[in-house]
């Protein structure tokens, strides 16, 4: 086998999919082009567990584009928190394209007709690579390109939805989304006038001495704000709801996945690495986030309570969970971004989990009210039991991934003597019990009035939603590849980009 | 030098706050789609604008280089033109896709405007 | 289209001076100012006003819509396959001295193939986006 650098692999794993992508848009045949994108998946994540492996080892490398070194040229930048979030994505992407596979079966092939299926394909490898980007890149304006690939493949994979809603929903996060981009981009704007550079290790180096200066002060809000609508902090999320609701299941889930992670890593990217705690301190960032944080989780969660539409209450779930990776980084601390990353995982594992076994739910009930789902817990015993699993997870039960998340950022809490946010930690776990009470109520106690047919599920999104249930309870038990990895990659950012 | 001085050697940078601030006010206060967009390009173009403006040098020429660099000569800063230039085309791009939303939009409702468009969908939920 | 003469006879004129144009960009690009966005631009346009003038069947005839899918993928794998030369002769990504014997000869055969891979996505997607949006006009 051809022996590659690691600086190559960094490069291949972004550009495999932007390749197999137009061959993808090209192809006819929806299952060849599922295998391609499977494939692809597979050995994007092949590399990043070789990636991360290198990083522990290493602690980091970067990798100049063209052999250009910076200022000049772009450089890629792999350091273990960016490694760790890249191993996220991949996975995610990987489990989300088993899941896609029931496209190919005749059955499922609703949601995505076949016509338009390898075009769907493409989209999702456009936005995998756009997001990966954003990870590994060490360049300002670049992060700010791969925003876009992967926000305009996400805007085409929305309007999919086979409601008429889908395409309202999409336009209204395409002109939130690109009012989101723009105001990175006037940030990045403002900062390249007052730096001279757009390399972040040379602008956090730049950025200590002019924190005083309004251009940059300015700037950093901007880039700030920008990053909040894509990231759908509490008052900037209104369209998450929306989205999430009305795109088809395989693309809710990988959204639910990878979208929001990725922009709360670019945040907490712009704010740790580039910005600088020290700077960020003297602003009133920290405690801003800290509110936003708490009133995320409280207000959100309150209001998934009062939903009748399951995909909704789970949007709304997730805006809370965003809360809480907010609240992490507003803390401050090694403990508190640690935290915030470690949910970031286990929230990728368990959102996407209980999106994936709702979309297998409505193959049966054929709509996401809350009241359709009602006795599939008898007739469906196997999905039924995965919600289970990965609503204590989201719950936060002991045993679980969810736990371990919220643990974490209780303890970062208490060390800071926060005790109001802790406050905020505990009542939004019991916010979340309701919710999800709500839901299991409805699959397990209560009886639908009309008999359905029984169908078989396709087996690809039965392993992919399983695959992610048992991820939940190991990562509850073992923390070894979680939490210990983000608390290295917190500490190590902290120290210095 | 006076204040009106400083406001005045600074236009290009009022342009772009006008056309900004006309963008924004566009897209949220224009109900129809098709008008959001064209607000949305009024305030991509703004910052279009701001970036060459920062590339401007006082007194600069076309950065090209003819026969190997001469020092006395001053060059405009070329790297904000690329930036924009990227920036443009993903500007299109999501002028292309919006348009595309709206086309489907229009044959799925039959109306482009905001408040008609959620309505209609009030309805089929009270069905 | 039939009536309108003196459209008909300078679209004539202009649309070879235009795609000369957009191929003199195209080619001239890594020399002066130029390259393969604005030459696949300018290149579109010449043919965009082609449909405009004399209908879009004549256009889709001349360039089906299947052909423009497949160009616009073929420029992107253009550009990423120039790119990955150099990573498997052991460089890095898109650094184009190492693609012939000589760094400046390797350098003027980077540029020429990366931005003819950019040209040709940009036409061909200039193109597709206008061709699909004006095949739209008969159902809205």
């Amino acid at each position: 086998m051809l022996r590659v650098s690691d600086g190559a692999q960094l490069i291949l794993i972004i550009l495999l999919p932007l390749v197999v992508a137009p061959i993808c848009y090209v192809l006819r045949s929806v299952r060849v082009v599922w295998l391609l994108t499977l494939a692809t998946a597979l050995s994007c994540f092949l590399m990043s567990v070789g990636l991360l492996l290198v990083v522990l080892d290493t602690g980091g490398f970067s990798y100049h584009l063209g052999g250009w070194a910076p200022p000049v040229g772009i450089e890629y930048r792999l350091d273990l928190l960016s490694a760790f979030v890249l191993l996220v994505l991949t996975a995610v992407f990987f489990v989300c394209q088993l899941y896609a596979g029931s496209l190919t079966v005749a059955s499922s092939s609703k949601e995505v007709p076949p016509a338009i299926a390898p075009a769907f394909f493409a989209a999702t490898l456009l936005c995998i690579a756009g997001l990966m980007g954003i990870v590994v890149t060490g360049d300002v304006f670049n992060l700010f390109v791969f925003l876009e690939i992967s926000s305009l493949a996400t805007y085409a994979m929305i309007s999919l939805g086979r409601d008429r809603r889908a395409l309202t929903a999409a336009f209204q996060y395409l002109v939130l989304g690109t009012i989101g981009a723009t105001f990175f981009l006037i940030g990045v704007g403002l900062l390249y006038a007052e730096t001279g550079t757009l390399n972040m290790r040379e602008m956090s180096m730049l950025i200590p001495d002019l924190v005083d200066r309004q251009t940059a002060f300015t700037g950093m809000t901007f880039v700030i704000i920008g990053l909040a609508l894509k990231l759908a902090i509490f008052p900037l999320h209104l369209w998450l709801p929306n989205a999430y609701t009305e795109a088809p299941s395989v693309v809710t889930v990988l959204l639910a996945g990878t979208s929001t992670k990725v922009a709360f890593y670019a945040l907490a990217r712009m704010v740790v690495s580039v910005f600088g705690v020290e700077t960020v301190v003297e602003t009133p960032l920290p405690r801003l986030l800290l509110i936003v944080g708490s009133l995320a989780v409280l207000f959100t969660s309150a209001q998934a309570i009062l939903q009748a539409n399951v995909k909704r209450l789970l949007a709304y779930s997730s805006v809370a969970q965003i809360g809480y990776m907010v609240i992490g980084l507003g803390l401050l601390t090694t403990e508190g971004l640690a935290a915030g990353f470690v949910h970031l995982f286990n929230h990728a594992l368990t959102k996407t989990g209980l999106f994936m076994a709702v979309g297998i739910m409505m193959l049966v009930s054929l709509d996401a009210r809350l009241s359709s789902l009602a006795g599939l817990g008898r007739q469906m015993p196997w999905t039924s039991a995965a919600v289970v699993i990965t609503a204590f997870s989201l719950v936060g039960i002991p045993g679980t991934a969810g736990f371990i998340s919220k643990w974490a950022l209780l303890d970062a809490a208490l060390a800071q003597e926060a005790y109001l946010i802790a406050a905020v930690v505990v009542v939004g776990s019991l916010l979340a019990c309701l919710y999800l009470l709500r839901l299991l109520d409805v699959m397990y106690f209560q009886v639908s009035e009309k008999p359905r047919e029984s169908i078989t599920i396709p087996i690809h999104m039965v392993t992919a939603l399983w695959l992610l249930a048992i991820a939940c309870i190991w990562f509850g038990l073992s923390t070894e590849y979680s939490l210990s990895v983000a608390k290295l990659a917190a500490a190590s950012m902290m120290e210095s980009l | 030098m006076t204040m009106s001085d400083v406001v005045l050697e600074h236009y290009n940078y009022w342009v772009v706050i006008v056309l900004m601030m006309i963008g924004m006010y566009t897209v949220i206060s224009r109900g129809h789609l098709l008008k959001k967009v064209i607000g949305l390009n009024i305030f991509q173009t703004s910052v279009f604008i701001m970036y060459i403006s920062i590339g401007y040098v006082e007194g600069g020429t076309v950065p090209i280089v003819e026969g190997g660099a001469a020092s006395d000569v001053v060059y405009a800063n070329p790297l904000p033109h690329v930036l924009i230039l990227t920036a443009i085309v993903v500007g299109v791009s999501t002028t292309a896709l919006a348009l595309a939303l709206i086309i489907r939009i229009r044959e799925a409702y039959g109306t482009l405007e905001e408040y008609d468009i959620q309505k209609l969908d009030q309805d089929a939920e009270s069905e | 289209m039939t009536d309108y003469l003196i459209l008909r006879v300078t679209a004539k004129f202009l649309i070879p001076i235009i795609l000369l144009m957009g191929l003199y960009v195209q080619f001239h690009g890594e020399l002066g100012p130029g390259g393969g966005f604005q030459a696949g631009v300018i290149f579109s346009a010449g043919l965009i006003l082609y449909a405009l003038v004399f209908g879009l069947d004549r256009l889709s005839d001349a360039v089906p819509i299947v052909a423009l899918k497949v160009l616009s993928s073929v420029g992107v794998l253009l550009f990423a396959g120039t790119g990955m030369i150099s990573v498997i002769v052991g460089g890095e990504f898109l650094d184009y001295n190492l693609l012939a014997e000589d760094p400046v000869a390797g350098q003027h055969l980077g540029i020429f193939l990366v931005e003819l891979g950019v040209g040709i996505t940009v036409a061909s997607t200039m193109l597709l986006i206008f061709t699909l949006f004006a095949a739209q006009n008969d159902h809205v």
